[in-house]
């Protein structure tokens, strides 16, 4: 098929068009992630190791809120970030950054809800032994997060995977501005509209190979825990 | 190397990424347009133009007519190009532009598959077509999304004698995207559609699909541009805004518009002197 | 550590732990000395796990209480448990002593001879970067010990060391904890396997249902235990 051989050719070949878009989408969902990691994994610690009322509750939201659908958080992101909206002054609407703050508000959950669930899994393995020697509550979870942190690192590699792959939030906050606002699924998307498809696909393979990688680097994550693990 | 730049370059944007301001050009504006003028390529021609002469880096949102009219409505765009004039009047009588501008026109052509089975290939008159696809049940796919186009389609309809809201059935296919996606499907489904001249030639994706009828007056397609209100929404960049708006419609900008061409064919006629547009 | 209060004596009064409507121990009066080890006998379910963590300052009393050297409450740093399940820390066999060893306040400094001298007195001395979970049972036992010594405890609580190893692993821990023991740590050790109690008690107590039944000087709860329970259970009957 004509579409998939200058598809090759434009990623083999480095087309600067083709790889700005890469570099844009990575930045965004990378940054997302980063921040996601700030606020999630706290947050996830947190809600695993502390008791108050109404913390089942807290966590069958949690969970639930992975499934944010993509399109929901865009369009609250997007009535937020308006110049009518309450956040309108700082005049973040199609901008990168919106993209950034869009997803970041996908990922957190993702990335809280796995933390919460990894971290108490920990503690009941190690309540005991580090109650019985006798550590400090914030030792104990800088202990839980590093002797957890490939299942983390899993954690945020899955968010990232979300981030990436998702069009609908960055689409309606960003506007799929030519140059500006425009990441891999975001273009996929408008080409094959347009019926231009060797963009779109060379877009895809380059897609896909980043998914892969992701998931690779997670098997990886996952065989190194094993390794202290037992 | 590429990968530890892009992790470094995504912490130092992390950084900046919540302060308010954030990263934005200081001389661009937002413009609210139609996918189909994005479609038609317009903007990738003009727009290194507009920045060489004006300094002024426009970025593009392009949106069905109705989203782009409340797009500049909400304020979260500083200026509003589109190709619907009832609306554009529309949005000035309400006050959410203070001027409209006439700017260029492009026409419609009505595209159908080689096996044309309303068989109205070569007819001059718009409304006969219409009437003949509708008296066959031929397949028809339309924009469905408020857009200029699509309010276009429905004007010929009711031109045509055609209540579309009535008479339609299974043959009409109403798909609520660009002008794009209406054109990848009627070609995957062997059916007539609507379509602006200029999107049509920039095309990729033509397959069996051909003009069937072209020329009728009724199918001529008018382009009008405003600066959102200032007084409205005191964010507007209103200088830059109507910088663009002036750059349109002086000769010189004029003159850049008629020069779009695809395959050696004129796209847009520029009017902006025609004070009836 | 000069200086510090002893937590010795150990004295339960009428102390009741229950868990919901269950009663674990019910009104347990008794001292533990300084001394030779202190070995506790029971069926399973007798209680004894529970009076260990009681004793090492893990679990509250439900009724009754508990002091150390006289006092309420005490923090537990020259006290140490090794539990009957230990759980090895997702670090190398190294990284668990000095984790144990940074929680109770060595300096990093003197960690690492401090890590050597430990494993060599278990006898796991050479295999500092395996991951401590991939040690067999018995490795794993005698490094939960080396982890509890890190303390440097005055008193040792074990949770029923060798119930889950082979005579070889078996005969290895008690010789540690005998050579512990000589060292002047007060050793509070849980067992069911009566040979075991035979070799390292110098004091018995015999827990049934909660209660302490009988209790005192190994050779002469053996050779004439003065309750029908305590005969019963040393000619290995059942005590329902």
């Amino acid at each position: 098929m004509p579409g998939n051989v200058s598809a090759l050719h434009l990623v083999l070949t480095g087309d600067p068009a083709l790889y700005a878009i890469v570099r844009l989408s990575l930045i965004v969902s990378i940054s997302a992630t980063l921040f996601a990691a700030l606020i999630g994994v706290p947050l996830g610690a947190l809600i695993a190791l502390t008791g108050f009322r109404g913390r089942e509750a807290v966590i069958v939201v949690l969970n639930a809120l992975m499934g944010l659908p993509p399109v929901v958080v865009g369009l609250a992101v997007y009535l937020t970030l308006s110049r009518s909206g309450p956040l309108g002054r700082w005049g973040l609407l199609f901008t990168p950054q919106a993209m950034v703050i869009a997803q970041t508000v996908l990922v957190t959950p993702i990335v809280a809800a796995l933390t919460r669930q990894t971290v108490e899994d920990l503690w009941v393995e190690y309540r005991d032994e580090l109650t019985a020697m006798s550590v400090g509550a914030l030792r104990r979870v800088i202990t839980l997060i590093w002797d957890a942190r490939f299942s983390l690192v899993t954690a945020l590699l899955a968010g990232f995977g979300r981030a990436a792959a998702e069009v609908g939030a960055i689409i309606i906050v960003g506007g799929n501005i030519e140059g500006f606002t425009r990441t891999m699924t975001t273009t996929i998307a408008l080409e094959t509209s347009k019926g231009d498809l060797p963009l779109a696909v060379g877009l895809g393979i380059v897609l896909i190979t980043i998914v892969i990688s992701i998931n690779a680097l997670a098997w990886g994550a996952r065989r190194a825990g094993e390794y202290f693990a037992g | 190397m590429h990968t530890s730049r892009t992790l470094i370059a995504a912490i130092a944007f992390s950084v900046t990424a919540l302060v308010p301001g954030g990263a934005q050009e200081d001389k661009s504006i937002v413009l609210a347009s139609t996918t189909s003028t994005q479609d038609s390529g317009l903007f990738e021609y003009l727009l290194p133009i507009v920045r060489q002469k004006t300094g002024i880096t426009v970025k593009v949102l392009a949106l069905g007519t109705g989203q782009a009219l409340d797009t500049g409505r909400r304020g979260d765009a500083d200026v509003v190009f589109v190709h619907a004039k009832p609306e554009e009047l529309k949005f000035v009588a309400q006050g959410e532009s203070l001027k409209r501008y006439p700017v260029m026109y492009n026409d419609f052509v009505l595209i159908g598959p080689k096996s044309d089975p309303a068989g109205i290939r070569g007819m001059k008159d718009i409304g006969k077509a219409l009437q003949a696809i509708k008296n066959k049940r031929a397949s028809f796919v339309s924009r469905g999304d408020r857009s200029g186009t699509h309010i276009a389609e429905l004007d010929l309809w009711r031109g045509a004698g055609v209540d579309i809201d009535k008479d339609k059935g299974a043959w009409y296919k109403s798909i609520g995207q660009g002008m794009g996606a209406a054109l990848n499907t009627a070609g995957a489904a062997e059916a007539y559609v609507l379509s602006d001249r200029a999107t049509w030639i920039h095309f990729k994706n033509k397959g069996d699909l051909q003009i069937v009828v072209e020329g009728d007056k009724r199918m001529f397609n008018q382009y009008g541009v405003m600066l959102v209100n200032p007084g409205k929404h005191p964010n507007v960049r209103k200088e830059l805004g109507q910088r663009f708006i002036d750059y349109l419609v002086s000769p010189d900008g004029q003159k850049d518009i008629a020069n779009y061409k695809i395959g050696g064919e004129q796209l847009f006629h520029p009017n902006a002197d025609d004070i009836g547009a | 550590m000069s200086g510090l209060a002893s937590d010795l004596p150990i004295v339960f009064e009428e102390v009741g732990i229950a868990v919901g409507n269950v009663t674990i121990l019910d009104r347990i009066s008794i001292r533990i000395s300084p001394g030779a080890p202190t070995v506790l006998i029971g069926p399973n379910g007798s209680g004894k796990t529970t009076f260990l963590r009681a004793a090492m300052g893990l679990l509250p009393p439900s009724r009754g209480r508990i002091t150390w050297g006289g006092r309420e409450a005490s923090a537990p740093t020259r006290r140490a448990i090794v539990f009957q399940r230990p759980v090895m820390l997702r670090r190398s066999v190294a990284g668990n002593l000095a984790y144990a060893l940074a929680a109770a306040g060595v300096p990093g400094a003197e960690r690492e001879g401090r890590i050597a001298d430990l494993l060599s007195m278990v006898g796991l001395a050479g295999i500092e970067e395996r991951p401590a979970r991939r040690l067999s049972g018995g490795e794993q036992q005698r490094l939960s010990l080396a982890r509890a010594l890190a303390r440097d405890p005055a008193v040792l609580f074990l949770d029923e060391p060798t119930a889950s190893l082979d005579p070889a692993a078996t005969k290895a821990i008690e010789d540690i904890v005998q050579t512990v023991s000589s060292r002047g740590v007060k050793i509070v050790m849980a067992t069911h396997d009566l040979g075991e109690a035979r070799r390292l008690a110098g004091e018995i107590v015999l827990l049934h249902r909660g209660c302490v039944i009988e209790s005192g000087i190994a050779n002469t709860f053996f050779a004439a235990p003065a309750t029908e329970e305590a005969r019963r259970f040393i000619a290995s009957e059942l005590l329902l």
